[in-house]
């Protein structure tokens, strides 16, 4: 029942397993129904752990055989150790998320390097929506309504790059991306990425850490 | 030890047992029974108190596989007995209290899996308890049983383990009462423990729960025939233990169960009958399910039980005011469930315990299952409860594999 491979994992999904070393320990925030845990722990042997505000999908999880908790991130995240974990993963969640800030300083509390990837509203098909229609954009990646979105925080490729810099921590690598409108295939984006990636994904750590 | 009488009583263990709907049962299980602790090599028990010899009661389902680890001890709630799942006989009008979890191709799928379930030590379902004839006299023990623990209950389930060869539980699950004794296994034995599914449970019992366990008792305590406990002969306190039955019932149920349930309807008539009859369902039936209990229930095995249940606390196990490393020694992988309407183990208690355990790097799974039944939702069929612990026990075992 849980037949997926590499081919069928998100193409976002692909590029943040590839950055994870095989045998580690990885939480993931916002895990949904663990798509990427799943992987991650049939293909890179990693000890996985899941957190997930939704019953229904908390379940999908724990069928599956991954280990996963009910609960609100912001909440669950303050329990675990310093350096409990190897790679905290919060996969296009950071857009969701209240205080961005203080979830970020706590996942880089729990673990030795933080993965994050969020929707690019610098691309210039949301550019250029509101500048023709004069609405609020509605892409693949951002397809809510203003009324109905759970994405409270917009932000760009740009953006990132900047609020690393002025918080204090360290980007070791980026991964601006384009991806089809299923997210199944896609390819890096190294010219003006802001204008043309739909996703940024980043690993970053403590400016301390080595 | 038990009569007749008392095997076709357990038949009517809960109101929730039914036929399976979907026709699969374990079939035909069998009561068995283990005595052990023979004087002068007595079980000495928490309080410092020794008894012995000591039986208990138990039953098994599925098969042992060669290299023995396929086990799944099955911990049953207050009021539960080793009869889990399947049926005595042809003729038994229902099968075991968690017929719906415990079977071919169930949640605890007895093809795959060995499944035990003993009733607990002081229980009165076959195994050594208050009603059981103590040694010293020749009648029973009555107020003569001493004082046990749930660690005690545990300490005898492990005896029962090593007499049937079995030195590692693939996994152990049980709600409420069932759930503190999975937390106690986890804690005593924690090398046998591969994993562990607490369900509708707490590591310690709180006030709420002592306050409901108390009133129960006193209903018991303040029946002339209770005759401190001395009722072998005679009869027996049956209106204590009928009121204690009813205290329990509501806290097993909701707000929103009892609303659904009963409402302000009334049972057998169109207007109020302005005297203490019972004039609605509600009354009927918890005076129905507190008749129906004294008929397969000691009341000094309800007195012994709650009692356990009240000291439990892990974080404090001596009562004192040491507090200890909760799970510092435990190494199994645990799956937490409680349920959103129950408010006798509430849903921040199952969270204060998977808070524990994550600070202790264990592996735990947690989930919060809505349901609207109370406490007692755990009991009922339930296609997502069935589906968690399905798919955490087959990951320990493909693991272990």
């Amino acid at each position: 029942m849980n037949g997926w491979n590499s081919n069928s994992v998100r193409y976002d999904l692909q590029i943040i397993a590839s950055w994870i070393k095989p045998g580690s320990k990885v939480i993931g925030l916002g895990c949904g129904e663990g798509e990427l845990l799943y992987y991650l722990k049939h293909h890179k042997q990693v000890a996985e752990t899941g957190v997930e505000i939704l019953e229904s999908r908390v379940a999908e999880c724990i069928n599956k055989g991954l280990t996963v908790i009910q609960g609100d991130i912001n909440e669950e995240i303050k329990d675990y150790a310093n350096d409990a974990f190897d790679y905290v993963v919060l996969s296009q969640t950071l857009q969701q998320v209240y205080d961005p800030l203080a979830l970020i300083r706590s996942m880089l509390r729990i673990g030795r390097k933080v993965i994050v990837s969020f929707p690019n509203f610098g691309h210039w098909y949301v550019r250029l929506q509101l500048l023709l229609t004069g609405h609020a954009p509605i892409t693949p990646q951002l397809p809510y309504q203003w009324y109905e979105t759970p994405n409270i925080r917009v932000l760009s490729i740009k953006d990132f790059r900047s609020f690393a810099r002025e918080m204090g921590f360290r980007i070791l690598k980026e991964a601006t991306i384009n991806t089809d409108r299923e997210d199944k295939t896609g390819s890096y984006v190294a010219f003006m990425p802001n204008l043309r990636a739909t996703y940024g994904i980043y690993l970053i750590s403590r400016l301390t850490s080595a | 030890m038990i009569s007749p009488l008392v095997y076709s009583i357990t038949k009517f263990m809960s109101e929730y047992i039914t036929h399976d709907r979907t026709g699969r049962s374990v079939g035909r299980v069998e009561k068995k029974y283990f005595t052990f602790a023979e004087p002068p090599e007595e079980m000495v028990l928490d309080s410092g108190c020794r008894l012995g010899p000591v039986t208990i009661a138990y039953e098994t389902m599925g098969t042992l596989n060669a290299d023995k680890n396929n086990v799944i001890l099955v911990l049953h709630a207050l009021t539960g007995d080793s009869h889990v799942a399947g049926y005595y006989s042809e003729t038994d009008d229902k099968p075991g209290w968690w017929d719906n979890m415990v079977g071919p191709g169930k949640g605890i799928d007895t093809d795959k899996y060995f499944v035990v379930c003993s009733n607990v030590l002081s229980g009165c379902m076959g195994s050594t308890g208050p009603a059981s004839t103590n040694p010293a006299t020749g009648k029973p023990y009555g107020l003569k049983f001493p004082m046990v623990t749930i660690g005690d209950m545990v300490r005898a389930q492990k005896a029962l383990l090593d007499h049937l060869g079995i030195k590692r539980i693939l996994s152990m699950t049980g709600g409420s009462m069932g759930g503190m004794q999975v937390l106690q296994w986890c804690v005593q034995y924690p090398e046998m423990v591969l994993s562990a599914i607490p369900l509708a449970t707490t590591m310690r019992h709180s006030a709420l729960a002592i306050a409901f366990n108390e009133v129960a008792r006193q209903a018991i305590i303040a029946d002339p025939n209770w005759n401190r406990g001395d009722y072998y002969d005679g009869p027996k306190p049956n209106v204590g233990l009928s009121v204690a039955r009813m205290i329990g019932h509501v806290t097993y149920l909701s707000d929103e169960a009892l609303r659904q349930k009963f409402g302000r309807r009334l049972q057998d008539r169109d207007s109020f009958s302005f005297n203490f009859d019972g004039d609605f369902q509600v009354e009927s039936y918890l005076r129905h399910q507190g008749a129906k209990f004294v008929e397969r229930f000691d009341a000094n095995s309800f007195l012994y039980i709650t009692k356990a249940a009240d000291y439990f606390d892990l974080t404090q196990p001596s009562g004192q005011s040491s507090a200890v490393d909760v799970f510092l020694k435990a190494s199994a992988r645990f799956l937490v469930i409680s349920f959103t309407s129950d408010w006798l183990y509430p849903t921040y208690q199952a969270r204060d315990m998977v808070k524990v355990m994550k600070k202790r790097g264990l592996d735990v799974s947690f989930c919060e299952i809505e349901a609207e039944w109370g406490h007692d939702a755990f009991l009922l069929p339930n296609k997502r409860l069935a589906n968690l612990i399905r798919g955490f026990i087959d990951s320990v075992y493909e693991r272990m594999e």
